[in-house]
């Protein structure tokens, strides 16, 4: 099917004097994801535009009030966000090796009503997107995990969580880059860094690349 | 570049900053930079800097320097009690230090961070296009650390004929003793916020203060992160605020109930844990008619 013209409601907020936030949407959709990820690369291009980055499914854009208003932004957006999508470019694929011997996958299973060597066929088997970087340096928000993986985060969360584990919440799947606090759901772990501080840009994983794990026999 | 400044004693935390690196942020890498980014360009400008070039960022207590060869420098910011050799130092003024001259710090009387400006510019270590230290990752500035005893911080050539005596006029100069944070409602506003006096929590530092104070009613409902502005003010479950600062985290899912303006930043970045703050509503064209004045202040400086 090719893109549809639809007109898509922009919904854009103040975020200070100096940035705004343009909202496509609120729930987890990759073609919302694709056509916030198109606005954010329109936007970066403007001169009055400092910074426009993707999440989910807003763009949150810093901009030079010297240059241009905060309402005369948000129309040229609204402008920009009814324009034809691009076609989805389909990103790089990268395949990340995991070891499920995460220290909740027991609880995962428990509580999902599923055996463990289901949860691990359940969460390897997509091809996910990557929906944002961000939060940490080189944290990936990767989905839709599969229906039956989906919990609410820890109500704890650990103060420590080793770099390398591989994590479910909501409906997103993620690998902690650094250790750090962490209140998702650790299933399992991996060798790939996904911070590399001495690349530029210093992260593995860019918005709308596309990850597929694979297990390695434990 | 040549040394400039070797540290006797480096206070309870100083770092080389500059403006940070905002570029890396689809990366998830914190934008950092100076807190306060108006004392930072004025302690630059009074040194006959680029506005943009590296200073030293000097948390609560001063570090103690001296001065590895004669050098102009500009102190900013924080009143922590500046002194060459025991003297009272001047703020927002440039000052000649001659070799072996100590620059110290004797206390803290007004806000929380001092930056010091050297003809030249402070040179660190420059890590995805800024010089401004990381310490989480451990990269930039100072060997990606906060500076310590037996450090020397190294300048870039000054301007020949740079002399001092040059000082930000006083009325020009910022009220750091007004803690009130002009902010406009953010896309998950709480009026409630605006009529309550918060205190900076303990657990405060150069990525963001949690705020103390009576707990808001933060909405339950969760929101697919998206990326986030030094100043946004955040509403976690616990109802307790989130004021992010230079190195916030760069995306997150709870609701944004203000932002601080540009302008208000600079006081925002001068308040310790335990002082008390409040929030004020203000409009996007009241911001930037602050924004301007501080705008015209700093160019007093460029004429």
């Amino acid at each position: 099917m090719p893109p549809q013209r639809s007109r898509v409601r922009v919904r854009v907020y103040p975020l200070g004097d100096t940035a705004l936030l343009a909202e496509l949407g609120t729930r987890l959709d990759t073609a919302l994801n694709t056509r916030a990820i198109a606005l954010a690369a329109a936007l970066q291009k403007r001169r009055d535009v400092r910074r426009a980055v993707a999440g989910h499914g807003a763009v949150t854009v810093q901009f030079d009030p010297d240059q241009i208003t905060h309402d005369a932004l948000a129309a040229a957006i609204r402008r920009l966000a009814g324009k034809r999508p691009p076609v989805d470019d389909p990103g790089r694929l990268h395949r990340i090796p995991v070891v499920y011997d995460g220290p909740d996958l027991e609880a995962v299973a428990q509580r999902t009503g599923l055996s463990i060597e289901r949860v691990v066929e359940l969460h390897g088997r997509p091809i996910y997107r990557v929906f944002l970087v961000g939060f940490v340096p080189g944290w990936a928000y990767l989905g839709p995990l599969a229906e039956e993986l989906v919990l609410p985060r820890r109500a704890t969360p650990r103060t420590q969580v080793p770099a390398g584990s591989v994590a479910i919440a909501g409906p997103e799947t993620g690998i902690y880059p650094l250790a750090s606090p962490g209140g998702w759901h650790l299933i399992g772990r991996t060798s790939v860094r996904l911070f590399l501080p001495d690349s530029d840009p210093p992260s593995l994983l860019r918005a709308g690349d596309r990850v597929k794990f694979f297990p390695l026999a434990g | 570049m040549t040394p400039a400044l070797r540290v006797l004693a480096p206070g309870l935390l100083t770092t080389i900053q500059d403006r940070g690196r905002p570029h890396a942020l689809a990366s998830g890498v914190p934008p950092g930079g100076a807190m306060d980014r108006f004392a930072h360009a004025a302690a630059n400008l009074l040194a006959g800097n680029d506005p943009a070039a590296a200073t030293l960022e000097c948390t609560l207590s001063g570090p103690r320097l001296v001065a590895e060869r004669a050098c102009v420098v500009a102190i900013t910011g924080a009143d922590l009690g500046p002194r060459i050799n025991g003297d009272e130092a001047e703020m927002w003024a440039s000052l000649a230090l001659g070799a072996g001259d100590e620059l110290a710090f004797g206390g803290r009387r007004e806000g929380a961070r001092a930056y010091i400006a050297v003809a030249g510019g402070v040179i660190g270590d420059r890590w995805l296009g800024s010089m401004s230290t990381n310490l989480m990752v451990g990269r930039g500035g100072m060997r990606g650390r906060a500076l310590a005893q037996g450090d020397v911080v190294a300048a870039g050539e000054p301007l020949a004929g740079l002399r001092p005596g040059r000082r930000l006029r006083e009325d020009l100069r910022p009220n750091y003793s007004d803690h009130t944070l002009h902010s406009i409602p953010g896309p998950h506003p709480l009026v409630q916020l605006f009529g309550i006096t918060f205190q900076v929590g303990r657990d405060s530092n150069r990525m963001g203060y949690r705020l103390d104070g009576t707990p808001l009613d933060a909405p339950a409902a969760e929101i697919l992160s998206f990326a986030l502005v030094a100043g946004a003010v955040q509403l976690p479950p616990d109802g307790r605020p989130i004021l992010l600062m230079a190195d916030h985290q760069t995306a997150g899912g709870y609701p944004v109930a203000a932002v601080v303006v540009s302008a208000s930043m600079p006081v925002a970045a001068q308040l310790a844990p335990g002082d008390e703050l409040h929030f004020a509503s203000t409009s996007i064209e009241t911001a930037l008619e602050m924004r301007a004045a501080q705008r015209a202040a700093l160019d007093s400086l460029m004429i």
